[in-house]
């Protein structure tokens, strides 16, 4: 046979994997070009004259002097080439701009929110994840009405819109019961209404894969090999099934960022936090572009960051990936 | 713990096991004594699995279990719950089951799967424990028990990860295995191989119940043999008694069904057929097909190669392969997985390109021509695949999938109605109003027989036709398509990983290994007296039912 | 991964354990109520004047946030309208808005799934990695730059839930279409010597319907959810508009008194997610049972 066989088949194992890496980190790298390109020659359909929004808009009346002066400090002077190039320049720099609303650099006023953004993603995350696996470990393999309810609640949880799972929320803890504040206050207790608004309806789609999987694995004839060496059922679902439940968890957790980030928008709105999503919703009311694509950016690229991320744990938690990687 | 030699490992009498008021098991009574080895045969839906299951009370959670006495090593466990159950598993009985590939599981390195049962039954610290894993991959004969503990099953090969599941069924060293098709999904080298293994335990002393559809692997290691069919056993014996002597229609008619040893023409199904097929195929008096291999042959490859793009290089699957196939003449393609039949049958077809050579059909360079001249010439051309049912479109009755087929036969060709189709591959006219999934996998092998035939080719590829089925069912199809194939004077390409199967269909065989042909002749010379040291090793490997 | 692609998934996992003998009972009644429910959906967008039971922009002072009652069954909002005959009233406009916009994401996936699939390696290429790139603009955030460039307003808003959801369904639809045109039944036909058209219209295209149809029962749902949300956040359906978004919006100033006015309009789009989801999955199961 003229199959390449490897005289060190781990060696070239391990070549593969870092092929693989390289191919992320470079698909990475294109996307976030891709996603910037893209912004920067959308905003272009704006109709109407950029530097007129920098002066606040077309009803403020500005001098022409201004205007130039406006036009020659923002590059709008220079060919659309140029500018694209120039913003790929700053971009790598680290610069994002400067807010036409509020006339300071884009990147501080993003620094400064991104923190609490991805604290309230990561938690929600955290508790999507325990309210699936709890859920569809529960649910699953214990008669039909254990089914039938874990389905009705992950169909449900999957359906409510955030806009109004947070409003109910607030109707019942705050307005009816007054547990909890209704803004977030920037304490723990302002946390739990709005992690619980993002983190429910997620956890409905993740145990509606978890439990999905659950159910395969746990008609896989290697859960009775287990149990003829003497496992018991505990057992089979500790050491065995809760892996393969888990497995889906993992690997959608890129796009699970991505959707709560999205979803925080609405959601730091009611709870008037201070955020990303917040900060992109002024900024759209206001047509204040270097702060759209600032957001767009930065939320683009902690997405692909994560897809990364979760491309490699997922690969090191099932070895079934490198397999197919290396065929 | 001393165990009087006589007394039975595993005692069962009347077992019965019903899932949701069905009968699954009907009342299995057997014994197997220390370094005895007791097989059960039977079809796919006789029960055998369940029956293997239910003697570890693994028959599952909506089974209802009962028997007359089920006792392992003398003890009880007709009423047993499931701790006193858990403590019997791995501890008295092993288990194997079919493909180690699902039957491990995939997330876990081998290794903690052969410790589970250390873990579980018997206080050892873990480097001990470990030890004794790799102490138990070395008796199963693994070549790097160090790298294979570590390793998952999807990284071990086929025969590998079997000796690893092996390996963690012995772990407590039972006195009774019980293997449940422990060699299906393997190769027959590989097969011969885990066979031996499993001889030497019960040269050990331990007792090994055996579950298996094929009489051939059951003849080489067992003592006794009972046949099951629908949940009772209809026949029980010595393996010399019920291979030799049986006294059953049913086990006469299994044995007569296994095509190895039989010479063509012979027909190898017997007995009753089941219902939508009709009473007779007919008989054909085979017409004469004289100066075989004189004349221009239908279907010739020509120094063909084709190699693929896979990771890390080029995987060459068809290497510089070179094969005629003449009117009225089967030729038999054997070879083991991966040795590249069916990119074979894919540029026969005409599916793939080859690198270089000619895919030749009866006289014209088939391979060269463009998609839309080779168009007309497809109708001379059928293939069979091991799978019919995915090669149906799934929205379509079976009369729509054999009027689609006729369709594209050119006009002023008389066509043969639908019914007329089906009766000539024994099924019921009525079959043409039900769907593909709805029928059997012999009747659905039928229907893609008939569809291939539908357009009256001159050459069939046939590629694994018969590898999904029973063995009964088997007898009949490879009856059928030997029958419409000498009375068609058709080409046929018959390509099969089973070297009895090939045997009894094909004038002539071609062996291949690793995309190259390493051997070809006749029939009988091939496989009397092979030539090529690896045709050498597959005959002597394949398992055959000696009478 | 996108929204739509997990709620695909979840439904080809679904149809692929068909309920036992037992159970299926369970989910009929399931996909009965859900049909229920979309039955009076759409009595509501086609009668509204029938399904109501008061003029949905009749002001009252005097009435004003009531209670649900049996007179106002939703209770009354801040100037007295009956909540639930304005949520009749909604139904039109806000299914309009989510079955457009799944119509322009299912016909831009489609566009761009068929060219992946059937327009070769380089078009496949090139397709994918455009699906990829928008895949990086996660939920809201495509439909948001949409808004930004065209301005806020309900055609805006139905335009760019439209285009954030067609990368999901081309990436689906791709799919299917690959897996449809390697499939051995498709093969077959090539060996019988049926022509590329054939092979096309009689296989190809009639197997891709039932799961593009379930597809879209699917998006539709998805759709209603996002274009309420920007009529939420002020940037699709504006109050006084009777849009189920809007009316939340609307609500949201007097939440901590009158609950009713947000609690009901949102349980409708809860139930028609719900419904549509519970429909889609039908829909496979029958697929599948009939292939």
């Amino acid at each position: 046979m003229t199959r390449g066989s490897p005289a060190d088949p781990r060696g070239q194992r391990r070549g593969r994997t870092i092929r693989h890496a390289g191919l992320l980190v470079a698909g990475a790298v294109f996307v976030m070009w891709a996603v910037a390109t893209l912004t920067f020659f959308a905003i272009r359909l704006i109709p109407g004259d950029p530097a007129q929004a920098i002066l606040g808009g077309p009803g403020s009346q500005a001098s022409q002097e201004a205007l130039d002066q406006v036009r020659r400090d923002y590059g709008l002077d220079q060919p659309l080439i140029v500018q694209y190039l120039a913003m790929l320049g700053r971009l790598l720099t680290g610069d994002l701009g400067t807010s036409y609303a509020l006339k300071v650099p884009v990147a501080d006023l993003l620094g400064a929110q991104l923190g609490g953004t991805l604290l309230l993603a990561l938690l929600s995350l955290v508790l999507a994840w325990i309210l699936a696996l709890g859920l569809s470990l529960w649910s699953t393999g214990r008669g039909r009405i254990a089914t039938a309810v874990g389905e009705g609640i992950e169909l449900t949880a999957a359906a409510l819109p955030h806009f109004w799972l947070a409003a109910v929320l607030i109707a019942i803890f705050s307005s009816g019961l007054g547990w909890l504040p209704p803004v977030a206050t920037g304490t723990a207790a302002g946390l739990v209404l709005p992690v619980v608004t993002l983190a429910v309806p997620l956890a409905g789609f993740l145990a509606q894969v978890m439990r999905e999987s659950l159910l395969d694995a746990m008609q896989q004839p290697f859960v009775v090999s287990a149990q003829a060496r003497g496992e018991s059922t505990t057992g089979v679902r500790l050491r065995h099934t809760v892996r393969h439940a888990a497995l889906p968890g993992i690997s959608l957790s890129g796009w699970a960022l991505g959707w709560l980030l999205s979803g925080a928008v609405v959601v730091e709105t009611i709870f008037a936090m201070p955020g990303l999503g917040r900060t992109l919703l002024q900024a759209v009311t206001l047509r204040d572009i270097p702060v759209v694509t600032g957001v767009v950016l930065l939320i683009s690229l902690v997405y692909v960051l994560m897809t990364v991320l979760t491309d490699v744990s997922s690969r090191i938690a099932d070895p079934r990936l490198r397999q197919e990687a290396n065929r | 713990m001393t165990i009087d030699p006589d007394s039975p490992v595993l005692d069962v009498a009347d077992l019965r096991v019903a899932f949701g008021g069905t009968d699954v098991v009907r009342g299995v009574s057997l014994r197997i004594s220390p370094g005895e080895c007791v097989a059960i045969v039977g079809e796919s839906g006789s029960g055998k699995s369940v029956t293997a299951r239910a003697l570890l009370g693994l028959a599952g959670s909506n089974a209802r279990t009962s028997s007359g006495r089920l006792r392992v090593r003398g003890r009880e466990l007709g009423s047993a719950g499931e701790r006193e159950w858990q403590r019997v598993r791995a501890r008295d009985v092993g288990l194997i089951l079919q493909d180690a590939l699902v039957s491990l599981d995939p997330l876990r390195p081998v290794g903690r799967e052969i410790e589970d049962p250390l873990r579980l039954h018997e206080r050892m610290p873990p480097a001990a424990r470990r030890a004794r894993v790799l102490e138990l991959l070395h008796h199963v004969g693994m070549p790097d028990p160090d790298l294979a503990a570590r390793q998952r099953s999807g990284e071990l090969s086929g025969g590998l990860r079997q000796r690893a599941l092996i390996a963690a069924a012995i772990a407590l060293d039972p006195p009774l295995l019980i293997a449940d098709e422990p060699t299906t999904a393997l190769d027959v080298s590989v097969q011969a191989r885990i066979l031996a293994l499993l001889a030497r335990f019960t040269a050990n002393g331990t007792g090994l119940l055996l579950i298996s559809h094929d009489l051939a692997v059951v003849q080489e290691l067992a003592d006794r043999i009972l046949v099951l069919r629908d949940g009772t056993v209809i026949e029980e014996g010595t393996a010399a008694e019920v291979l030799g002597a049986p006294r059953t229609a049913y086990t006469r008619a299994l044995i007569a069904a296994v095509p190895s040893g039989r010479p063509r023409g012979v027909p190898l199904s017997v007995i009753d057929r089941p219902p939508g097929v009709a009473a007779s195929v007919p008989h054909a008096t085979a017409p004469a097909w004289p100066d075989l291999g004189n004349d221009r042959p239908l279907l010739e490859l020509d120094h063909v190669t084709k190699a693929f793009e896979v990771a890390g290089g080029r995987f060459t699957a068809v290497d510089d392969v070179s094969l005629s196939v003449h009117r009225g003449e089967t030729l038999g393609l054997v070879g083991e997985s991966g040795s590249g039949k069916t990119t074979v049958a894919r540029l026969a077809l005409a599916l793939t390109k080859p690198d270089s050579g000619d895919v030749v059909l009866d006289g014209i360079e088939w391979s060269r021509l463009r998609e839309a001249e080779r168009r007309p010439m497809r109708q001379r051309i059928g293939a069979i695949y091991q799978d019919a049912l995915s090669s149906f479109d799934p929205r379509w009755n079976v009369g729509r999938i054999l009027a689609d087929a006729m369709s594209s036969v050119e006009r002023g060709a008389p066509a043969p109605g639908v019914a007329a189709l089906l009766e000539q591959v024994g099924l019921a006219a009525s079959v043409a109003n039900r769907r593909p999934l709805t029928l059997s996998g012999g009747q659905r092998q039928r229907v893609a027989i008939a569809r291939a035939l539908a357009a009256s080719p001159d050459v069939l590829i046939c590629d694994e036709p018969v590898s999904a089925l029973d063995v009964t069912i088997q007898a009949q199809i490879l009856d059928l398509l030997d029958e419409l194939q000498r009375s068609r004077g058709l080409a046929c390409l018959f390509i099969s990983h089973d070297l009895g199967v090939v045997q009894h269909m094909a004038d002539r065989v071609a062996v291949m290994q690793g995309g190259r042909i390493v051997e070809t002749g006749a029939a009988e010379q091939v496989f009397g007296h092979p030539v090529h040291s690896y045709t050498a090793q597959l005959v002597a490997d394949s398992p055959r039912l000696v009478h | 991964m996108s929204e739509l692609e997990l709620r695909q998934t979840t439904v080809e996992a679904s149809a692929e354990h068909p309920p036992t003998r037992r159970r299926d009972r369970l989910p009929r009644i399931g996909t009965l109520l859900a049909a229920a429910f979309v039955l009076f959906l759409a009595a509501a967008t086609c009668f509204p004047g029938l399904v109501a039971t008061q003029d949905p922009n009749q002001i009252a002072a005097a009435e004003a946030f009531r209670l649900p009652s049996l007179e106002h069954w939703f209770g009354t909002d801040e100037s007295g309208r009956d909540v639930y005959s304005r949520v009749v009233a909604g139904t039109g406009t806000s299914l309009l808005i989510g079955v457009t916009a799944t119509g322009i994401g299912l016909a831009l996936g489609l566009a761009l799934g068929v060219l992946a699939s059937f327009g070769g390696r380089a078009l496949d290429f090139s397709v994918s990695r455009l699906v990829e790139v928008l895949f990086a603009f996660p939920g809201l955030l495509l439909a948001l730059l949409v808004i930004v460039i065209y301005g806020p307003g309900p055609v805006t808003a139905t335009i760019a839930v439209g285009l954030s959801t067609a990368p999901g369904y081309a990436r689906i639809i791709r799919g299917q279409l690959v897996s449809i045109r390697s499939a051995q039944f498709v093969e077959s036909a090539r060996v019988l010597g049926h022509s590329p058209a054939r092979i096309l219209t009689r296989h190809i295209v009639p197997n891709a319907l039932v799961p593009i149809f379930v597809l879209a029962t699917l998006g539709i749902g998805q759709a209603i959810v996002w274009a309420s949300a920007l009529s939420y956040l002020g940037l699709g359906a504006q109050p006084p508009a009777a849009e189920w978004g809007a009316m939340l919006a609307a609500g949201r100033t007097y939440l901590a008194g009158a609950w009713w006015m947000t609690v009901f309009p949102g349980l409708m789009i809860v139930g028609t997610t719900i419904a549509t989801t519970v429909l889609g999955r039908a829909l496979a199961r029958r697929g599948r049972m009939h292939s």
